[in-house]
């Protein structure tokens, strides 16, 4: 679209060119080949600045399919690790999911909220202290892997806030979790 | 900090008009062998029209719910009387009454109750006295007149005067839980919604002058430790630490407030001057230090910690500065709340794989536990040391519940709708001047 302009301008300076060495008659060939390097000049200016416009656009575009990539990833693996009973330790299966938090998060830049909670077999205070060590293994497991503390903030709901409320080991692995939000 | 610390917030006059759902309903599952037999005669009433309650129908159910008396069923009284001159011994030895109390209740300024409590067999009097509340606390009344008699009858102060808070949970399909942090007489009559909140409530608590109470809120999207007056409603956060905010435990002073913070890492105790807001650290591991509670004189504090690889119980000493294990039987001993004797440590204890009250005998060692049930949690004894209330759950719905520290009485006390837990029985209430 910029272009259109800048072609206009060319074409009259054509123009003129042609019909200056047609009026003059003596400096014509002079004329005609400094104005017929003008616009090669010109037109391989253009021809950069469009093959540069296009390399940044597919940066963007590879940037933003980056991002889409990191986030489908990332939404695959969920933004939810699950422990065992009376356990903070990071399972397999938890590195794996939030190894791709993590991937996404230095992509964003983005601080994040680590809720911890634990089933409901136990105190309710003590359950909340075992939640913030849950929560903490993961911010630990986050900052070792390159995410600024400064980022992520560990909070507790104990057993407070379950997800599933049946009173079996069904729903306990369930609730014994850190949601990264 | 400080000036967060001081703030002030009213924010209590709204909450007067919430419409109470989580009233609480009685239902004894046991009473001891061989309990007392009493019958409590219908009051007689001074004024004109309805008393305002039926002060000798509170008297019998508080006395009916400590598991040691069987009142006589008022269908089964030969008679009614409310004056000694009208009392007949034969009637109630028919009806194996082993006691009798009768009484009058005359309007004015304030309600007077007078009564008379009687030995059956011997046909004597046992005592007589009266008791004064203004016209609105008719029940409170009631309670005072119970307490009396059970002093009277089983040589331990009574504790029915007194007040319990608890947290009412109600669920809503597809939203956040509403809860309700509520104030009930020791019957659950009178419920009063004192917080509402679409974020958790719990760890209630009371001063020991029981005109405040402290209570974790999370209503800030973070835990945070609230004190609250019970008369002006006005309250004040007192904590806003990045981290665990947790576990409030007033002084027996009143002084000083324990609680759990983890600013510093890991949860630890720390006690917080409530006149200067000077925060000392009292504990400094690693490990998972909570649930502080004071030895009624205040000299050290009991806490649950897992820094010998499970939860156990143990305890510091101001005096020293030394913390030394104090449970040693089972694999999970949580939450301890100690009687005024300070002997008797109620506590969670697991057995069998199960979460169960049990008592634990300080000086002895011996740990009893009180329930049969599992995930029972939040154990609060009464100011006489006679009852626990616990919260556990009944076909998956929290409710409460209670048991003698002796185990031979138990009552649940589930609420009408929604789920109840962490109840916290007050302190006696103080004597009317």
């Amino acid at each position: 679209m910029k272009q259109r302009p800048q072609f206009r301008t060319i074409a009259t300076v054509a123009f003129l060119s042609l019909f200056l060495a047609a009026c003059s008659g003596t400096d014509t060939k002079e004329q005609e080949a400094a104005a017929a390097a003008a616009a090669e000049a010109q037109a391989a200016a253009e021809a950069q600045a469009a093959a540069e416009a296009a390399a940044a656009e597919r940066a963007r575009a590879e940037a933003a399919a980056e991002l889409r990539r990191l986030e489908d990833a990332a939404r695959m693996a969920g933004n939810v690790v699950y422990f065992e009973f009376d356990s903070s330790a990071l399972t397999e299966a938890g590195r794996a999911i939030l190894d791709k938090q993590v991937a996404l998060l230095k992509k964003t830049g983005a601080s994040v909220r680590l809720e911890g909670h634990t089933d409901e077999r136990g105190t309710r205070e003590y359950n909340i202290a075992l939640g913030e060590r849950r929560a903490n293994a993961v911010r630990d497991y986050m900052m070792v892997n390159g995410i600024p503390g400064s980022r992520l903030e560990s909070i507790s709901y104990g057993e407070e806030k379950p997800v599933s409320y049946g009173s079996s080991e069904v729903s306990w692995s369930q609730n014994r979790r850190v949601e990264i939000k | 900090m400080k000036r967060s610390l001081r703030r002030w917030v009213l924010s209590c006059l709204f909450m007067l008009a919430m419409p109470v759902r989580a009233e609480l309903v009685i239902e004894i599952t046991q009473g001891i062998d061989n309990p007392t037999v009493i019958a409590v005669s219908p009051f007689a009433w001074q004024g004109v029209g309805l008393p305002p309650e039926d002060v000798a129908y509170i008297v019998e159910n508080d006395l009916y719910r400590s598991g040691q008396f069987t009142p006589v069923a008022r269908e089964n009284m030969l008679g009614t009387p409310s004056r000694d001159e009208d009392i007949f011994f034969r009637d109630w030895r028919m009806v194996n009454a082993q006691y009798l109390l009768i009484g009058s209740i005359t309007p004015g300024a304030e309600l007077v109750a007078d009564f008379a409590l009687y030995d059956v067999l011997k046909q004597t009097l046992v005592i007589q006295g009266s008791e004064r509340a203004p016209t609105s606390d008719a029940r409170m009344l009631a309670h005072r007149i119970a307490d009396r008699v059970y002093t009277a009858l089983t040589g331990i102060p009574g504790a029915f005067a007194t007040k319990l808070l608890y947290v009412a949970v109600t669920p809503v399909p597809g939203e956040k839980d509403y809860y309700e942090l509520t104030l009930a007489d020791s019957d659950g009559a009178r419920p009063k919604v004192l917080l509402a909140s679409r974020e958790p409530i719990l760890a209630p608590t009371w001063s020991p002058d029981t005109k405040e109470i402290a209570y974790v809120s999370f209503e800030t999207s973070r835990p945070a430790i609230f004190r609250q007056n019970l008369t002006s409603g006005a309250r004040e956060q007192l904590t806003a630490f990045r981290g665990l905010n947790g576990s409030p435990a007033w002084s027996p002073d009143g002084k000083r407030m324990a609680m759990v913070l983890s600013k510093d890492g890991s949860p630890d105790i720390y006690v917080l001057d409530l006149a200067t807001y000077q925060l000392e650290r009292i504990t400094r591991h690693y490990a998972i230090d909570t649930e502080p509670t004071w030895m009624p004189d205040g000299k050290s504090l009991l806490f649950t910690s897992d820094r010998g690889g499970r939860p156990q119980i143990y305890r510091y000493d101001f005096v020293t500065g030394l913390t030394d294990r104090v449970t040693f039987e089972g694999s999970y001993n949580a939450r301890a709340r100690v009687a005024q004797d300070g002997r008797n440590v109620v506590l969670v204890h697991q057995q069998d794989g199960d979460y169960k009250i049990a008592v634990y005998d300080i000086e002895t060692r011996r740990m009893t536990a009180l329930t049969s049930t599992d995930l029972d949690e939040s154990p609060s004894i009464a100011p006489n040391g006679s009852m626990v209330l616990y919260a556990t759950k009944q076909a998956g719905r929290g409710i409460l519940a209670a048991v003698s520290v002796d185990g031979g009485a138990r009552f649940n006390l589930p609420a009408r709708s929604g789920e109840v837990r962490e109840p916290s029985w007050s302190p006696y209430l103080p004597k009317r001047p």
